[in-house]
């Protein structure tokens, strides 16, 4: 290969035309980058910083107060050691895997509602929704006392038909699903979500299907269905992200079901309620930050809840555009 | 490329670099000092000095609390006029802690657990107050012996009593003249045998009135208040979890176990979910449903306001053999100067004022129906004590009576010993023994991770 020869004048040449272009460049790239700021801006002071000072402290043993000490991965290999981390997560992966479905299901399932109404829809879109406004303290206490097992109106409802109620959030095995059916109860954030969906699905796609001979469910599978997934997809990975960060209804329920909603001292020690029950990943990462003084360890258990909830979000994008691919 | 372009390249380099560096260390500085604000100032000022200046204080009181608290904040005022205090209720200890780590603290914090002693005195969080009280000459010895053990970690006393609660057992009169019983229980087993002679069952076997619900979490029923009735140990002297290596609370839990199982855990549990809430009128023992209630000189105040008929009666702590009978369990709010007050002075002023002022305490005893500190307050003639309230000061001034130990951890050894005990009186730990070691390498790794 031979070597290109340039002579010096072409080059000062090129250089001087180039100048202006660059002066150009660089005037561009600036005025892109100020019409950037304020989200660049934002997106380092309030998401990057905060997660790279979590991934520092989770190295760290740390207590807010006094200067970090380096300790490695110790924060890390404790965790492979922690019997209350391990029952945290099983509880709530149980909610992500149960409740983000059972909510995704009833909201489609009352929005299809929603959307056949001919009279009175507005009124019906408001009594589903309502419960969803209800700050979620309040909304939790609420459902608590209905399915108070002694004097709630729902075991007494279902005494009167000769039924005798579980203990509900009493029991622990019925503490969970009740959890899952206070997310039923307010299901009406993302059922207006698939309303507004649904609602903008072309009638000609279903006369389309009509004409071709579909039944009710193939068009419910072949046109609404196909039509509102990336809905879906976006209210799963919502909804997965939100459950890993389950922490105000599970607080509450424990401490209104065990009887001791209004001590002074914190209600930290009803936590998870009966019998660990309700504990999950979240209320573990609070008491042992802010209880128990170990950030470090708080911050290893953060980043880690970050990293799942990262992959979940990967793993659903993925196979959505996946699906989209094969279609 | 020519030497002088190459050395042209490598201080372009070099000059990058050293801006990503400065950049860098400034950042980390920035963050540094973000995050560890340092002290204002070193140690008190000579003696004679007048404190001026402004104090902003947190305290976590509400409605009839807080009522009472900016009463005696009043008269503070009042006797020290170049002192302006703000006052800030309803604050907590997680916020309290994130504020002080962020360089925003109040200058002085008040709270209800004496649970952040140890985290707040080792961490520095709460200035050591002993210098302060060595140069004003505030006699500790006027404290009881507990409270002493609660306001300090390590040696040092990072926070002060602001009044106190001392537990013992509330029963209901009725009930036990209905059962026949004269006395209240001195000791564990005559406490285990009037609850069943009080107990009634309804005909399908649920409970109707419990004499005694022995479920630890239930209201007040927690190890710690417990412990002195065995006189159980929590921390040995190295700090670590002495749970399992003291057989006090074997002695203790193999009692509670038995009579959960006398009674049925489901029951108790099926009865525990018909019961209201603690610090509500529903309250079970103001409503009747159990006889004999542990709490403290607290309750008495919402007996009278929320259920003035109940006629019941107040004794100490059932203990295991009656030996230390009249001892209880002891806590109660504690008060500090932060690390970042801004004026130290004016804060310790403040919490002095608050802590070691007869008048003041006697005032805020009779205004919060706690028990006061000082042997002066308890002993004044205008403390409102009836003859129950009489009794919680006799267990507050046991020498026996005890609380919980400071922790760098909080409550961690309390409330993950509390986790095991729900599973143990549900009947699923198999091996007791097991159990309690395991409970202690749990509360040792949390202290190791967090001390």
């Amino acid at each position: 290969m031979v070597a290109p020869t340039v002579r010096l004048a072409d080059r000062r040449v090129t250089r001087r035309s180039a100048a202006p272009a660059r002066r150009s460049r660089i005037r561009h790239t600036l005025t892109v980058l100020s019409f950037m700021a304020p989200a660049v801006i934002g997106l380092a002071v309030f998401l990057l910083y905060p997660l790279a000072s979590a991934v520092y402290f989770s190295f760290t043993k740390f207590d807010l107060i006094s200067t970090p000490h380096w300790v490695g991965l110790s924060n890390y290999r404790a965790m492979a050691h922690d019997p209350t981390l391990r029952k945290a997560a099983v509880n709530t992966l149980y909610l992500v895997v149960v409740m983000v479905p059972a909510r995704i299901a009833a909201a489609i399932g009352s929005a299809l509602l929603l959307t056949r109404f001919k009279r009175g829809g507005g009124f019906y879109r408001t009594l589903f929704y309502l419960p969803a406004l209800a700050p979620p303290v309040a909304a939790t206490l609420a459902f608590v006392f209905l399915f108070k097992p002694g004097t709630g109106p729902v075991n007494t409802m279902l005494r009167s038909v000769g039924i005798q109620g579980p203990l509900w959030f009493n029991d622990p095995g019925w503490a969970k699903p009740s959890l899952v059916l206070l997310g039923l109860w307010g299901v009406g954030d993302i059922m207006i979500i698939f309303l507004a969906a649904l609602l903008d699905v072309p009638q000609m796609y279903y006369e389309a299907a009509e004409l071709d001979g579909a039944n009710a469910w193939q068009r419910f599978r072949y046109v609404t269905w196909a039509s509102i997934s990336p809905v879906i997809t976006f209210v799963a990975i919502t909804g997965v992200i939100q459950t890993l960060q389950y922490f105000t209804q599970a607080a509450v329920a424990a401490s209104v079901a065990s009887g001791q909603a209004t001590t002074g001292g914190g209600i930290s020690s009803t936590f998870g309620y009966p019998l660990g029950s309700t504990f999950t990943y979240p209320l573990w990462l609070y008491m042992v930050g802010f209880r128990y003084n170990a950030l470090g360890y708080a911050n290893a258990l953060a980043v880690v809840l970050f990293v799942v909830a990262f992959a979940a979000t990967a793993v659903l994008l993925r196979r959505t555009f996946r699906g989209e691919t094969t279609r | 490329m020519t030497g002088r372009r190459r050395g042209h390249a490598r201080l372009r380099t070099l000059t990058r670099a050293r801006v990503v560096l400065a950049v860098a260390s400034t950042a980390a500085l920035l963050a540094a000092a973000a995050c560890t604000p340092a002290p204002r100032q070193s140690g008190p000022a000579p003696a004679g000095a007048q404190a001026s200046g402004a104090v902003e204080f947190w305290h976590p009181f509400t409605d009839r609390e807080n009522d009472a608290m900016n009463q005696v904040l009043a008269d503070f005022r009042a006797s020290h006029p170049k002192i302006k205090v703000t006052v800030k209720g309803g604050q907590d200890d997680a916020k309290m802690t994130q504020a002080i780590g962020a360089g925003n603290g109040p200058d002085v914090g008040l709270s209800y657990s004496t649970d952040i002693v140890g985290k707040f005195c080792s961490s520095g969080a709460w200035i050591d107050l002993n210098p302060y009280l060595k140069r004003d000459s505030v006699d500790l010895g006027a404290f009881a012996g507990p409270v002493k053990q609660y306001t300090e970690f390590n040696g040092k006393r990072c926070a002060m009593p602001v009044l106190a609660d001392a537990y013992g057992i509330y029963y209901n009169s009725d009930l036990f003249a209905a059962a026949g019983i004269a006395n209240p229980p001195r000791t564990l087993a005559e406490l285990a045998d009037d609850a069943k002679k009080i107990t009634v069952f309804k005909p399908d076997g649920s409970i109707k009135v419990a004499g005694f619900l022995p479920l630890f979490n239930f209201y007040e029923n927690s190890p710690a208040h417990l412990a002195p009735a065995v006189g159980a140990t929590w921390l040995a002297r190295d700090g670590k979890s002495a749970i399992g290596s003291d057989p006090a609370w074997k002695d203790l839990l193999t009692w509670q176990k038995s009579l959960v199982d006398w009674y049925g855990y489901d029951k108790l549990e099926a009865f525990r979910s018909s019961l209201g809430d603690e610090f509500s009128a529903d309250n079970a023992f103001q409503k009747g449903q159990v006889a004999i209630n542990i709490d403290a000189e607290f309750r008495l105040a919402f007996l009278a306001d929320q259920a003035p008929n109940v006629k019941f009666g107040v004794a100490p702590l059932p203990t295991r053999d009656g030996a230390n009978y009249g001892a209880g369990y002891v806590t109660g709010n504690v008060i500090g100067v932060s690390k970042t007050a801004k004026n130290p002075e004016a804060a310790w002023e403040l919490v002095k004022y608050l802590t070691a002022n007869t008048g003041t305490i006697v005032k805020l005893a009779n205004g919060l129906k706690n028990v006061p500190t000082t042997t002066d307050a308890l002993s004044s003639p205008a403390l409102e004590a009836g003859p129950e309230f009489k009794t919680f000061i006799q267990i507050f001034t046991n020498p026996r009576s005890s609380t919980t130990p400071p922790s760098p951890v909080g409550p961690a050894y309390q409330e993950k010993f509390q986790d095991f005990l729900s599973s143990y009186q549900a009947g699923k730990v198999a091996d007791l023994n097991a159990g309690l070691k395991d409970v202690d390498n749990q509360i040792n790794q949390l202290i190791q991770l967090g001390g």
